[in-house]
């Protein structure tokens, strides 16, 4: 089908608003997650969300909320253990086997529902309805303004931590309400690639990001850019392909992650060995 | 006005006492070096004047009033680094970040943050390292990214927590020879922590000694020397000197050979 008559169908139309929100805020708040080295948690938060949208739909309420609402605790739990959490991928990762198991188990005694499974895990960004849409637009409005005013606490705090808490930085707070924020995003990505794949929309695209800037301003644009670039040209291709659109997507944040390698395997030098 | 003061200061850690009635003061202008054994209270003093531990008992002061959280008089360069070594992030932007960084809102610095950065920057002859991304940085040049940050808003009061750690004796000099040039050249009051006594020798002008809940505060010459640090150290303690350098020997060895054995 030509691309020209994509804009026509209403379906289409959402599917585009629904990606632009998510994608923004995918975008802008991965960046941070790079920077923190919080992509393995990101990672985490949707698996546990999981379970939340599986058991939302099993007592017949909206997956979406369902989702936020499970991420959302798991990310102040996250939050408040803190440091606790450094190197323990073991135990997080049993954590997320967990809800997931849950969630295998809420489908089972949902059973006439096996699409709704498919478009928990993969992502229906195609029948986003307008309930949702607006939810979305809700979210994203949420989490961007209140990533847009601890943006500048969070950087300090994860670039110096030590002297952020000097200076009169709630570090342990910004660290929580980052991941509150996180959990939202994870929310909304979910919506568009699903649950498991979280991954390409939240990591892929800031990683790509910091590999071809140094500079954070260019790298959180870029981030939010690529985000924006890929979900667009996933839609699009998957309009002219039929071909699933969380496919287009993934595929087209992995290699633009993966040239961005290319270009960055220039530039980085090895640390002199002089001081230590 | 003292730019520090201490009246029977006690400093703990929980349970653990750390510093006892302590008093001294510190001069406007003065480089001082504190030195002291693992858990003596070098960091933990240095807290107290940032004001992020208070004090159990008696006053601390800095330049007449109670300590307080965020001073903006008071640059802080602390002693655990955070791995930012590893990230593909600018310099300047590293240190831009801790421009007015406690303050709610957007990472914009506008003019007068980019001013005071590129100024920062230039005081520690990091012009070159600003544009290149912190993980192609060595050990001693992030450590003067960590200083241009520790003297952004121009402050009065520089606290420095073990800046030498994991530093090779080229490098040593150069921080020292640059913090000692800083502070003379703006009247900055210096506390400068450290194991080795010798590299700091020609830029001290008196010396912080801490250990066993005591300090000692003086000339080289009045507080590294055996009775004083046998006190301090809570063991016998010899202060030889070997041509202009001195070395500090315990029953066990020269003391500062375990300096480096850091948790940190």
């Amino acid at each position: 089908m030509p691309i020209a008559t994509m804009l026509e169908y209403e379906f289409m139309r959402h599917a585009f608003l629904a990606g632009s929100l998510v994608a923004a805020v995918a975008g802008a708040v991965g960046f941070f997650l790079i920077l923190r080295n919080l992509a393995f948690a990101g990672h985490a938060l949707s698996h546990v969300g999981f379970a939340g949208a599986t058991g939302a739909v099993l007592v017949g309420a909206s997956p979406l909320w369902g989702l936020l609402a499970f991420t959302l605790v798991a990310a102040v739990v996250m939050g408040l253990l803190g440091e606790r959490l450094r190197g323990r991928d073991v135990a997080v990762g049993i954590i997320l086997s967990l809800a997931l198991g849950l969630g295998v188990l809420f489908l089972y005694f949902y059973t006439s529902r096996a699409t709704q499974a498919t478009a928990i895990l993969f992502g229906n960004v195609l029948g986003v309805d307008r309930q949702t849409l607006w939810a979305l637009a809700g979210l994203t409005g949420v989490s961007l303004g209140a990533l847009g005013l601890i943006s500048r606490p969070l950087l300090f705090a994860t670039l110096a931590p030590e002297l952020a808490e000097a200076k009169g930085v709630a570090v342990r707070s910004v660290a929580v309400l980052y991941l509150v924020i996180v959990a939202v995003a994870v929310a909304e990505a979910a919506q568009v690639v699903g649950v498991l794949l979280v991954f390409a929309l939240m990591v892929a695209p800031a990683a790509a990001a910091l590999r071809l800037t140094t500079r954070v301003a260019w790298g959180l644009a870029l981030s939010v850019l690529l985000a924006l670039g890929e979900t667009w040209a996933g839609l699009a291709l998957a309009y002219w392909t039929d071909w699933p659109t969380t496919f287009w997507i993934v595929l087209l944040s992995c290699s633009a992650y993966f040239l961005s390698l290319l270009k960055g395997a220039g530039g980085s030098a090895s640390r002199p060995a002089d001081a230590h | 006005m003292e730019a520090i003061e201490l009246e029977r200061v006690t400093l703990a850690r929980g349970e653990r006492v750390v510093l006892s009635e302590v008093t001294l003061a510190i001069h406007r202008g003065e480089f001082i070096g504190v030195f002291g054994p693992n858990g003596a209270g070098k960091t933990t003093l240095l807290q107290a004047i940032l004001g992020l531990l208070q004090p159990v008992a008696g006053g601390l002061t800095v330049f007449g009033a109670p300590p307080l959280r965020g001073n903006p008089t008071a640059g802080y360069l602390p002693q655990q680094r955070a791995s930012v070594a590893d990230l593909r992030l600018r310099g300047w932007d590293f240190v831009a970040s801790a421009f007015c960084g406690e303050r709610w809102g957007l990472p914009v610095y506008g003019r007068a943050g980019r001013v005071a950065v590129d100024r920062a920057i230039e005081i520690v002859e990091a012009q070159g390292l600003a544009a290149r991304a912190l993980c192609e940085l060595s050990g001693g040049e992030l450590q003067r990214l960590l200083l241009a940050q520790a003297l952004l808003g121009a402050p009065q009061l520089l606290l420095l927590d073990e800046p030498l750690l994991s530093l090779d004796p080229h490098f040593q000099r150069a921080i020292i020879t640059l913090v000692k040039r800083i502070g003379r050249e703006q009247g900055i009051t210096v506390l400068f922590t450290a194991h080795e006594v010798n590299p700091l020798l020609g830029a001290m002008d008196r010396v912080l000694y801490l250990g066993q809940g005591r300090a000692a505060l003086g000339t080289v010459e009045e507080v590294i020397t055996g009775p004083v640090l046998s006190r301090l150290y809570g063991s016998p303690i010899d202060v030889v000197q070997v041509a202009d350098r001195l070395l500090v020997v315990s029953g066990h060895g020269a003391v500062d050979a375990d300096a480096h054995r850091h948790d940190a």
